[in-house]
């Protein structure tokens, strides 16, 4: 066995210990393609987390009841904390937090899509936490057993807590498909323009995923983007017609033969487009974050100032 | 660009009373009173901890894994160490 290891080159080795689930841990070697590919995923990811608090957090103050309030803030929380698991485990792989960021703010890095549509109204924090965060969580889930051991931990972090995502994104569903024709009405019309967004969130057709191969070679992603999207569509149907809703798409149909439903094509031209940064909210959301980060700056130097003042205090007191 | 960067802590909890501290995560935070502040509302949002230590992370030392086998060698050939090693005779009880 000894021999054996010396005789392989690093990349080999590397690829020997993921391909027998031995975890990677940041100050290993790893192969340059690995740790970039890598960097980009979890930031991605990062960053999607901390947009992602913007077209919940416009309902905040508009939410119905005392108690849909404290649940939409403490899930906003969430994500905050989600953000932040994922940029820790991205800086063990040397990149800086103020780096990240500021690839998020120049538009160079990415983030999911679907925080690109609005939420136009209240059905629609129903409509984030069941579909959005159940598609998350379908995606999440994988990623506990991925082969960066700082991700994989901050994905099962992530993951205990989406669980309570989708359930109250469920229960308002619920509550507005009991509720008022009007209600009712209201839960279908978000349901119609949530449905095909959520499943781009799975990201292209494996086809069209050239990067898909090496990911899962390295186990730092665990299905096919068309696999998750099927799963989901599954999941989800059947959860639709209990709320006596109807999935906007006619040629959802359950196949015996496959075990599954068969259901129609996404518009990848307005998947490439939102991508590109053509969507209803790019704008508006990245300005968002900018506005924060550069009206919080006096904020994070202030702190600083002050940290390092009591540290001259505390060094003349000794 | 980095020198605006709060400095990074290493987060510790003990779950519950008569149980080791263990690594949870990192953060940023200004001064030590912040990371507290920020490890309490990031990591222990559903009373995941009794107790928090925050380490700043230039702190830490940690073994280099390129060495681990040279380091970790003196241990591998030491099956003397274990209760298995040795052979207790069956009529021998409470050992
Ligand atoms: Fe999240
Ligand atoms: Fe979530």
């Amino acid at each position: 066995m000894e021999t054996l290891a010396q005789d392989l080159s690093p990349e080999e080795q590397f690829q020997a210990r993921i391909d027998a689930d031995i975890r990677i841990e940041p100050k290993d070697w790893m192969p340059e393609a690995y740790r970039k590919t890598l960097i980009r995923q979890i930031s991605q990811h990062a960053h999607s987390e901390l947009v992602g608090m913007l077209p919940e957090g416009n309902w905040i103050t508009r939410a119905p009841s005392l108690k849909r309030k404290s649940i939409l803030l403490a899930k906003v929380q969430d994500e905050a904390g989600h953000g932040l698991y994922l940029y820790s485990a991205a800086e063990t792989l040397g990149t800086s937090r103020d780096q990240m960021l500021a690839d998020l703010h120049s538009g160079k890095a990415k983030y999911s899509s679907i925080f690109n549509y609005p939420t136009l109204s209240w059905a629609d924090m129903g409509c984030v936490g069941w579909l959005v965060d159940g598609a998350a969580i379908l995606n999440q889930v994988p990623l506990c057993r991925t082969s960066y051991g700082p991700y994989a931990r901050a994905m099962v972090r992530v993951c205990k807590e989406e669980s309570f995502h989708q359930r109250q994104g469920f229960e308002i569903m619920q509550t507005l498909c009991e509720g008022a024709p009007v209600q009712k009405e209201m839960a279908q019309e978000a349901l119609n323009r949530w449905w095909w967004p959520t499943l781009m969130m799975f990201g292209p057709k494996d086809s069209e995923s050239p990067n898909t191969a090496q990911s899962m070679n390295w186990r730092i992603k665990r299905f096919t983007n068309d696999e998750l999207r099927q799963k989901f569509v599954d999941m989800m149907v059947p959860q639709a017609e209990f709320l006596g809703l109807t999935v906007p798409d006619p040629a959802v149909k359950w196949n015996e033969a496959r075990q599954a439903y068969d259901f129609g094509e996404v518009n990848w031209e307005e998947f490439w487009n939102v991508v590109k940064g053509n969507g209803l909210c790019n704008h508006e959301r990245l300005q968002a974050r900018v506005q924060a980060h550069e009206e919080g700056a006096w904020v994070r130097e202030a702190a600083l100032a002050h940290a390092a003042k009591r540290k001259a205090r505390e060094a003349v007191a000794v | 660009m980095n020198q605006q960067e709060w400095p990074l802590w290493e987060v510790f909890i003990r779950s519950k009373q008569g149980l080791d501290h263990k690594h949870v995560g990192s953060l940023h935070a200004a001064d030590a009173a912040m990371a507290m502040q920020n490890a309490r509302d990031v990591y222990t949002r559903r009373l995941e901890g009794v107790s928090i230590w925050v380490v700043e992370s230039k702190h830490i030392h940690a073994s280099n894994p390129d060495e681990a086998a040279e380091f970790f060698d003196p241990a591998a050939d030491k099956v003397y160490r274990h209760p298995t090693f040795y052979d207790v005779p069956d009529s021998i009880k409470h050992m």
